[in-house]
């Protein structure tokens, strides 16, 4: 024996145990690269699989939450008994919501056409209108109003969007048209048409400012959608009520349970199909593992014969399990969170948010996936001779 | 020799063949079980949206404007047209009969109501609350009880053939009622079954029979308005074309294609001098939110489809190389690559049309329940299906296995038979 083996035995001798430890966890992923590999693709494809089910699980609510604001107005305040609401309301009700919602204002009264014809006009902002009603179904929407512009030209009539039921009746050739209310006259002329299928169809809409000088009246209705859970919502319809003392604050029924309940369909069928997945998705791991681990009986044999004990024998194996659980959660949660990201794009068209508090469950659900992979066998293993398994019998 | 060797493979295997089997069985299941969920869940969805409410609103075609604020009418109520009530059981006679889940039509008349000495004016508004009706030899029960699932009535629901009301919550509050009291309206005694709680204009409304509004109308048939729920498909850029623009085949097909428009279309034309259209709030909206539900479904119906996949190729690949051992011994005895990898293929092809067939049935069972626990309804996947999942069982499984049954022919058998592979 040489001078240098014999120093390079007792280095060796001198080492921690761990070293040795380490490098069997080692040697045994790269001696057997294929199996160590696939039983690290499973593993990545099914923490990748449970990562983006739980993260859309998750998002599903807000982003769909979020199509269903598109009905329109959740919460409706009205002056109580049908009085008009006091002229800072609007924007008491914009500092309640903080960004929590669209608010606009609605002001209606009967005005008469030329021939003495009844006919309803709205003053509204034409702006928050548009974001709130969406489904409206408008020709051109008037510029954005200008009070000096329309004062000053008097001649061609305030801007005004017509309903396609009453445009028949005020201004069947789109010319411009005057209204009476209380022996005061409007000018107006269309600027288009919009058309619902409902109540709005026989109105004219002006613009709010026009509509206050020449009536008089202010706004007695408030539209509010509300962006959030029904929780969130009820909050805001809270701070509404204290904020707004003049006004009764409605909740719009026919939308918010309709709401909540395709929401909650939605959620129960994604949970169902999640557990599904997972399931079938853990599953692969356990067989993939079971297998890989069961055709390692030979190095579990020789080690046992060696004379390593139960417990070192078990802490190999479950701590090689518990690198692989980990290692494939942490690569299968990055994969994941890209594909809830990209069915976001491709399906709601916005972002999901990466959730982090995922990221623990995956972990450990990973984990506990690898280990029992690794005791079952194990457990089975340890009641036979290892010389039986070597004899490979 | 070829046909003992598979059948011997399963007789004494057994433990291989159940675990590889059931990995199958577990794979088809949940595949099936996705499929036949997402190619229902428009229709559930569909139908969830209908509690929204109405989509669509039948007028009559000479119909003067509105002139209503917050739910009051501001217009003599003999004012204008009316549609026949007769004319509406034909909505069930329309091609899309089977889409129209409901439909109430409502007749706003004005009534005066004693309280306390003095006479108060109030809207009634007359509809069908659960009606009977008959078309052809058809029964169908409809009104606003199937169509507003937000009506909330404390009490009873009136009989669409009494002279009960609802009173709308606000208004019952004005006048101190409550439900089984009687009010003078209009002239009459009348029995308050409930009090209505809607959220809406109808809070502060008086809500009768459909008779009892024509009665006090003094047009007996007429009919102001038909709110109808349709079940439609959601709008696209074929659904907005003007069907006079249309020819032949062409508008044959956007005649009958659930779309807004064409449901619409026909309601025009079941029923004499009216016009219907779409309700835009609810159905524009109810596409959109549809449309991205279904895409939704879909994406993970394919999630689902790729994992079952995975886990079937994987039991597969372990399966085969546990028995390398036996594939030594074939070649060792002078099997050809072509005869061992034809065994293993016809196992595959076995497993996969067994536990194709037995996840097939767990799996319509398993969407049975999901139908059954939160849509309370069917979910019933056609038989049709049964030959096309088979063949996805058998080439997943054939895919799965063909990696490891490669690696196990061109295994040299001396080293496999040492077991040193």
């Amino acid at each position: 024996m040489s001078h240098q083996s014999r120093d390079l035995a007792a280095t060796r001798a001198h080492a921690k145990h761990t070293s040795m430890f380490l490098r069997m966890l080692v040697r045994a992923a790269v001696l057997r690269r294929g199996r160590a590999a696939s039983a690290l693709f499973a593993m990545v494809v099914a923490a990748a699989v449970a990562t983006a089910m739980l993260n859309l699980y998750v998002d599903v609510q807000a982003k769909l939450q979020r199509e269903f604001r598109n009905y329109g107005a959740n919460i409706i305040l009205v002056g109580k008994d049908g009085a008009s609401l006091p002229s800072g309301t609007l924007s008491q009700v914009d500092s309640a919501l903080a960004g929590r919602g669209i608010a606009a204002p609605f002001g209606l009264v009967v005005a008469r056409t030329v021939d003495g014809q009844p006919i309803v006009v709205a003053g509204v902002d034409f702006d928050r209108v548009k974001q709130l009603d969406r489904w409206w179904s408008v020709s051109a929407w008037p510029a954005t109003e200008n009070p000096h512009f329309s004062q000053s030209q008097g001649e061609v009539g305030h801007p005004a969007l017509v309903g396609v039921r009453a445009l028949p009746l005020v201004s069947p050739k789109n010319q411009s048209f005057d209204l009476t209310f209380q022996g005061r006259t409007l000018h107006i002329s269309p600027a288009g048409t919009v058309q619902t299928g409902a109540a709005e169809d026989s109105r004219i809409y002006v613009s709010l400012a026009d509509f206050v000088s020449w009536t008089g009246v202010q706004p007695s209705t408030i539209e509010v959608a509300a962006s959030g859970s029904p929780a969130e919502v009820a909050a805001v319809m809270n701070q509404l009520a204290q904020a707004v003392p003049a006004a009764d604050v409605r909740p719009v029924r026919q939308i918010m349970e309709g709401e909540a309940r395709v929401l909650g369909k939605t959620r129960a069928t994604l949970l169902a199909a999640a557990s599904l997945i997972i399931l079938t998705a853990a599953l692969c791991v356990l067989s993939t593992l079971m297998g890989w681990v069961f055709d390692r009986r030979r190095d579990f044999a020789i080690m046992k014969a060696l004379g390593a004990s139960e417990r070192l024998l078990n802490g190999f194996f479950a701590a090689e399990a518990a690198a692989l659980g980990a290692t494939g959660a942490l690569i299968g949660f990055l994969f994941g969170i890209g594909i809830a990201v990209w069915i976001g794009r491709a399906n709601f068209h916005a972002p999901v948010v990466p959730r982090l508090g995922v990221l623990p469950i995956i972990l450990a659900g990973s984990m506990a996936v690898t280990l029992i992979s690794a005791i079952l066998p194990i457990s089975l293993l340890r009641r036979v001779q290892p010389a039986l398994i070597l004899r490979g019998e | 020799m070829f046909v003992r060797l598979v059948y011997e493979s399963f007789r004494r295997q057994k433990r291989r063949k159940v675990l590889a089997g059931a990995a199958i069985t577990l794979g088809v299941t949940v595949a099936t079980a996705m499929i036949a969920v997402a190619t229902d869940i428009g229709d559930k969805i569909n139908r969830e949206l209908r509690t929204i409410g109405a989509n669509l609103v039948v007028t009559p075609q000479e119909d003067s404007l509105d002139v209503e604020i917050g739910g009051v009418n501001l217009k003599p109520p003999t004012d204008g047209a009316f549609l026949n009530e007769a004319d509406l059981p034909k909505i069930k006679g329309t091609f899309w009969h089977n889409n129209i889940v409901g439909f109430a039509p409502i007749l706003p008349v004005s009534a005066a109501i004693r309280h306390e000495g003095k006479a108060q004016d109030v809207t009634l508004t007359g509809t069908y609350f659960a009606k009977k009706i008959s078309y052809g030899n058809e029964d169908f029960v409809t009104g606003a009880k199937s169509l507003y699932p937000w009506w909330k009535v404390s009490g009873a629901w009136p009989d669409d053939n009494s002279q009960d009301v609802l009173i709308g919550e606000r208004l019952a509050v004005k006048l101190n009622q409550k439900p089984g009291d009687t009010i003078t309206l209009s002239g009459r005694q009348i029995h308050v079954s409930g009090i209505l709680s809607t959220g809406g204009p109808e809070d502060d409304e008086v809500v009768a029979p459909l008779s009892m509004a024509q009665q006090i109308l003094g047009k007996p048939d007429a009919v102001k308005r038909v709110y109808v729920s349709a079940l439609t498909k959601p709008e696209d850029a074929f659904a907005r074309r003007d069907p006079k623009s249309l020819s032949g085949a062409i508008y044959d097909r956007w005649y009958c294609t659930p779309y807004p428009q064409a449901i619409a279309l026909q309601l025009t034309e079941a029923i004499s001098h009216s016009h219907a259209e779409q309700i835009r709030q609810v159905a524009q909206n109810e596409g959109a939110v549809l449309t991205r539900i279904e895409g939704l479904i879909f994406l993970i119906t394919l999630a689902a489809l790729f994992a079952s996949g995975l886990a079937v190729s994987a039991a597969m690949a372990t399966a085969i190389f546990e028995r390398r051992a036996e594939v030594g011994l074939m070649k060792a005895l002078g099997a050809g690559k072509l005869a061992v990898a034809s065994v293993f293929f016809a196992e595959a092809a076995l497993m996969a049309l067994i536990g194709g067939a037995v996840g097939f049935g767990i799996g319509s069972a398993l969407a049975r329940q999901i139908g059954h626990s939160i849509f309370n309804s069917q979910i019933s996947i056609s038989p049709v299906l049964l030959p096309v999942i088979l063949a996805i069982a058998v080439i997943v499984t054939f895919a799965g296995s063909a990696m490891a049954i490669r690696r196990a022919v061109s295994l040299d058998p001396v080293f496999a038979l040492r077991g040193e592979l």
